[in-house]
């Protein structure tokens, strides 16, 4: 390698080509985020509950055991699309009332099963968890996951 | 020790290694909740258990890091470091930090609460507070090496590691923006995770490397300094646009599929070169350094890192692929071997090398030592298997034949066993590690005397 480059040309194309790399990264993630903004993600309807939705996944490390479009641990099913799984996607009133027994009946107790907390949530909670569930199913995220197991 | 104020290095591996020792057994724990899920389910949740699995990891890392950087830096810049002072003062935030976090997720204490209470982003849970004290450890420790490197001699080494480590530190700010939308979240939050472990780490990773190579090998460091530069080129032109591979199913443009499949396959590149780079200089090196278990886990850091990150990785980055393995068990078997490989075997490698210096100590061969590297290796090699056969199950019954999460997985359950077995090698071999550097102070089994001819 000797004869092909030298050190300080072998830094010089490290520098500039990092230095342009960076630059298209930084193009297409402004691009991404408005595309997130505008087009993939209902951003209009993130409301106040959807957020406080959010922060109750997020305070009860849920991501710890579930994963949420795919991110997460393996322990416990795919979240983003479990409103469809359930078929109450279009019925926030029915996604809050199944949400709400499911998380009344954890934890199961079941010998041999993988064990939910019992986090005892509000109804409040209930329904922002329900809502945020409900907003996360809608994110277009190029038809993943495969089908509805998730 | 050619400087006192190397000394410092001591300190942050011993707290690094304790980590490692509650990462490994938090681990194990995680592994037999699998295949006994009643296990602690009420007292200690599974979710809490893998945040101190994986957040104890990356501090330990962290601290390896440090450590690393606190022993080679006075040898490369010729100099003390800057400030001792700083330095424990850095290693005690983070320790108070550790702890911290720590006592907060296991007795789930201010739950809520905007600086005290845990924060719920995967690897990124620690409490505000605690971040704030890493962005301020780092501050410390960026500000006491930069004035040591900037008043001393400039080497390649220290310059890419001082680059790597302030890119983590900067792109760890990260971490305070956490937008409602979870499409927006998780496109900064992978700029923290990708552009760590595939990015500045990476950087991090071939410059101890690099030294480690000169150290041991001999070779000129005209050349070991020439092949950093090309892998760490090498590293960041396909790692930033790799982040891609993240981008495909969370809400950003179909571009990235393209982008992402093609950027994250060269990704293989670098950890190609880097074992290319580690064997040649060996081969090519005259030193025989005494140091064996150095050099063992040296080569072997870059030759796992080669399979876990590059070939295992690649597995599953193409986005046709990527779309039915996504958040699978696949996902974990590429996550064990990769973080093993790459940054646990880089922080055990550098470990090894300094130990028998800082602690004034023949660098004997360390016959335990290495025989933890095979034992830890060999585990960790069958944990990855064993997870990528239950993942390519997993992804047929449930991503194609469309068959629940749970009933898939009560039918994974015998490789769960087998990835339990291996864990239990992990953490002897862990054990065994940290026995044989801290421990030990005489040869365990002494050199042969090859005068004397076989009978």
């Amino acid at each position: 390698m000797r004869e092909v480059m030298t050190k300080s040309m072998a830094r010089n194309i490290f520098y500039g080509g990092s230095l342009f790399f960076i630059i298209i990264f930084l193009g297409l993630s402004v691009h991404s985020h408005f595309y997130i903004t505008g087009t993939s993600s209902n951003h209009a309807e993130l409301t106040e509950s959807v957020a406080a939705g959010k922060r109750v996944w997020e305070d009860k490390a849920c991501i710890n055991c579930h994963t949420i479009l795919g991110e997460g641990a393996y322990f416990a099913p795919e979240v983003a699309n479990v409103m469809t799984r359930w078929g109450v996607l279009d019925d926030p009133d029915a996604a809050f009332e199944t949400l709400k027994g499911w998380m009344e009946a954890m934890p199961t107790g079941i010998e041999g099963r993988r064990q939910m907390p019992q986090f005892n949530l509000t109804d409040e909670e209930i329904r922002d968890l329900a809502n945020f569930l409900i907003w996360t199913d809608k994110i277009d995220a190029q038809d993943w996951p495969p089908n509805d197991a998730g | 020790m050619k400087y006192q104020s190397q000394k410092v290095a001591l300190a942050y591996f011993a707290v690094a290694m304790a980590l490692f020792a509650i990462q490994v057994l938090g681990g194990l724990l995680a592994g037999w909740v699998y295949v006994s899920p009643n296990f602690l389910s009420e007292l200690l949740p599974f979710n809490i258990i893998r945040m101190l699995h994986t957040n104890s990891l990356i501090v330990w890392l962290l601290l390896g890091f440090f450590g690393a950087a606190y022993f080679l830096i006075p040898e490369e810049t010729e100099r003390e470091i800057h400030s001792t002072k700083l330095a424990y003062l850095q290693l005690l935030i983070l320790v108070v930090g550790t702890l911290g976090a720590v006592v907060t997720y296991v007795f789930d204490l201010f739950e809520g609460n905007f600086l005290l209470g845990k924060e719920g982003r995967e690897f990124i849970e620690q409490p505000k507070w605690v971040k704030v004290g890493i962005v301020v450890a780092a501050l410390i420790f960026l500000y006491n090496v930069s004035m040591t490197v900037l008043k001393g001699k400039k080497t390649a080494i220290s310059n890419i590691l001082l680059l790597g480590l302030w890119g983590l530190a900067l792109l760890f700010l990260f971490s305070f923006y956490n937008p409602h939308n979870l499409s927006l979240d998780k496109q900064y939050w992978w700029y923290i995770v990708h552009l760590w472990v595939e990015g500045v780490w990476e950087l991090i990773m071939a410059s101890i490397l690099a030294y480690l190579m000169l150290k041991l090998t001999g070779v000129d460091r005209e050349v070991v300094e020439k092949w950093l530069y090309v892998i760490v080129a090498a590293a960041l032109f396909s790692g930033i646009l790799g982040t891609g591979q993240h981008y495909y199913w969370i809400g950003t443009p179909s571009y990235w599929q393209w982008i992402g499949s093609i950027f994250s396959s060269l990704e293989v590149i670098p950890f190609f070169a880097m074992m290319a780079f580690a064997f040649v200089m060996v081969w090519k090196g005259r030193r025989d350094h005494p140091n064996k278990a150095a050099l063992l886990w040296s080569l072997g850091c870059a030759t796992l890192a080669f399979f876990g990150a590059g070939v295992w990785g690649f597995l599953h980055t193409l986005h046709g692929v990527n779309y039915y393995t996504h958040g699978t068990q696949i996902t974990a078997a590429h996550g064990h071997l990769a973080f093993f490989g790459a940054y646990v075997s880089l922080n055990l490698a550098i470990i090894s090398y300094a130990m028998p210096i800082l602690r004034n100590r023949d660098p004997y061969n360390q016959v335990l030592n290495m025989a933890s590297f095979w034992l830890m290796s060999s585990g960790m090699a069958f944990m990855t298997f064993v997870l990528t056969f239950a993942g390519t199950i997993q992804t047929h019954l449930q991503r194609v034949n469309g068959d629940y999460f749970m009933d898939v997985q009560d039918q994974l359950e015998l490789f769960y066993w087998m990835r339990f077995g291996s864990g239990v090698a992990v953490v002897i071999g862990a054990l065994l590690f940290i026995y044989a550097v801290a421990v030990p102070r005489r040869e365990i089994i002494e050199a042969g005397d090859a005068s004397v001819p076989a009978e």
